[in-house]
């Protein structure tokens, strides 16, 4: 490496025009940067305070912003952990277990991240759904999943749900088992080597899977506007309201997209952090 | 069955399972159940309608379009974000997760603003005579943004570690910067670039949220794939028809993710090399 970098040194003090090159492909970048993510970001909070504050402040306290913002939080605090623990269940069979179909399995978790989120609230309508599998038996027992609660959460568990076990499961990995082994020797029992030994050596890798979880199941809208109904002040989670209020009302629609738009700025420094001073102990290659 | 050494694999597989089998698998056999049900005739009754036919082309085509564009940004934002040290570059390596971050209605909403023709690009093209929002352009353009991580990252970690002895033997041998980078560097990336464009692809494919804002929805025009499943579902009921549509966008992310598969194991053969 260095005596590459010396010799690109080198190049760049023999030529002048590999000098105009770096700095031409350098501004390249930051133009696209700054043209395609930068602006979109920027549009929001300016279309958002474009009436004043005042306004601004009153869109976000309507009673129905109000009960999405609650709904959203319901749905992340039941979809997110349900997540956690399928990250962990799943990381500690996939990592410390030799099984069939052990290769299916880990594709099969990978999966909800190729499938259009459209398709996935489709899929659950079929199973849940009035006309769907379980449609009849679940109307004579009285549960309602679609067009409910129930159906928020499971459309949002799918499309989230690779999220904390692909974190898990390279590094858990590369751990090996040994000191696992080593702590059953030891006459640990499964629940004591789990938090005295596997949690401690995965907690950041586990809170890096639960950020973006939590960030794609508070911003979901493809999968969740499908079985959702958008009923309302009922079924309109934040994201739903947010497409609601763009027919009818564009500058409010704005003030309610900031709160999503500062959660993604909160998540992606909280992200940066994570990786800035726990890196090692994340997975290599974020 | 073979012996485990660790406790816990009935409770985690069990769990893994139950999860999987009610919120994947369950209603994946209920999709493909439901679709093949309808038969080939049926399934291409829903099918071979104009405005379906429409949508699926746009979808596919505008999504591999994008997939192009967003690979070629990759490559350059990649490259510059290893191999140069300049101001900020901590600040635009952090915004390069900003798609994945955002929320899908936000970024519609975004874009659209941004390119509605009082936005502040959407102004000034115009007059140009080029109209973004509500167009096949505007498709496009939020496909763009929704796949452009997925080069960078991919691509990045391979950049890094990346082996500059090759690189050196070009140099001494008396290779110019761009027959390196053209001879040397780009066939190392390929298989990389190839993992990128096909994540990229994937999920410009099924983009919902930030496509149809800024597409306007006109039909026959800019009507993607998804947002037909939609209207099937909510304004006609009809629940057929949109699955034997969700059953092609399930078969194609199958596909793509299969080749994901080949792909990321053809790139990991040559890293020995690199």
């Amino acid at each position: 490496m260095a005596a590459l970098s010396a010799a690109i040194a080198m190049d760049v003090r023999v030529s002048s025009s590999a000098r105009l090159g770096r700095g031409v492909l350098i501004l390249a970048a930051i133009s696209v940067l700054v043209g395609l993510l930068v602006l979109p970001l920027m549009a929001i909070f300016a279309e958002a305070f474009r009436r004043g504050l005042a306004f601004y402040l009153n869109a976000v306290r309507e009673p129905e912003t109000i009960a999405a913002i609650r709904l959203t939080l319901t749905v992340a605090a039941i979809a997110v952990p349900l997540n956690l623990v399928f990250g962990l269940a799943a990381a500690w069979a996939m990592t410390h277990f030799q099984f069939p179909g052990k290769a299916l399995l880990g594709a099969l978790i990978d999966l909800p991240f190729s499938v259009s989120p459209v398709v996935a609230g489709m899929m659950l309508i079929l199973v849940y759904g009035k006309y769907g599998w379980l449609g009849a038996w679940l109307e004579s027992h009285g549960i309602q999943i679609i067009f409910a609660l129930p159906s928020l959460v499971l459309a949002t568990v799918f499309v989230t749900l690779p999220f904390v076990a692909r974190e898990l499961i390279p590094l858990m990995q590369a751990q090996g088992s040994e000191q696992e082994e080593a702590a059953l020797t030891l006459g640990a029992s499964g629940w004591q080597i789990f938090f005295r030994v596997t949690l401690p050596r995965v907690r950041w890798a586990l809170l890096y899977g639960v950020l973006l979880c939590n960030a794609r199941a508070m911003g979901e809208f493809g999968a969740v506007y499908v079985v959702s109904g958008h009923l309302r002040g009922i079924t309109n989670t934040l994201p739903l309201q947010v497409d609601q209020l763009y027919e009818e009302n564009f500058s409010a629609a704005f003030a309610v997209a900031s709160l999503l738009a500062l959660l993604t700025v909160l998540t992606l420094a909280i992200k940066r952090l994570l990786e800035w001073r726990h890196g090692d102990h994340l997975n290599a290659g974020h | 069955m073979t012996h485990h050494v660790l406790p816990g694999f009935r409770l985690s597989a069990g769990y893994t399972l139950t999860v999987l089998g009610s919120c994947v698998l369950l209603p994946l056999a209920a999709l493909l159940w439901t679709a093949f049900e309808l038969g080939p005739s049926g399934w291409w009754a829903q099918i071979g309608t104009r405005r379906v036919l429409a949508a699926l082309r746009l979808s596919f085509g505008a999504s591999l379009l994008a997939a192009i564009i967003d690979t070629l940004l990759g490559l350059l934002v990649a490259w510059v974000l290893v191999r140069y040290r300049f101001a900020f570059r901590r600040v635009c390596d952090a915004l390069v997760d900003l798609p994945f971050a955002l929320p899908t209605a936000v970024a519609g909403l975004a874009l659209t603003a941004l390119y509605a023709s009082n936005g502040w690009i959407g102004s000034r093209l115009l007059p140009l005579g080029i109209e973004v929002a509500y167009t096949r352009l505007g498709v496009l353009l939020a496909m763009v943004f929704v796949g452009f991580p997925f080069v960078v990252r991919t691509l990045q970690p391979v950049l890094e570690s990346l082996d500059t002895d090759l690189e050196e033997a070009a140099y001494t041998l008396g290779a110019s910067p761009r027959q390196r980078f053209l001879k040397v560097i780009l066939p190392l990336l390929l298989p990389t670039l190839l993992t990128g464009f096909a994540l990229a692809l994937a999920r410009a494919v099924g983009e919902y949220g930030s496509v149809i804002f800024i597409s306007g929805n006109r039909l026959f025009q800019t009507e993607i794939a998804p947002y037909l499943i939609v209207q099937k579902i909510e304004s006609q009921y009809d629940y057929r028809g949109a699955a034997a549509l969700s059953a092609v966008m399930l078969i194609a992310s199958l596909l793509l993710l299969i080749a994901v598969g080949v792909l990321q194991r053809w790139a990991r053969r040559w890293a020995v090399i690199r």
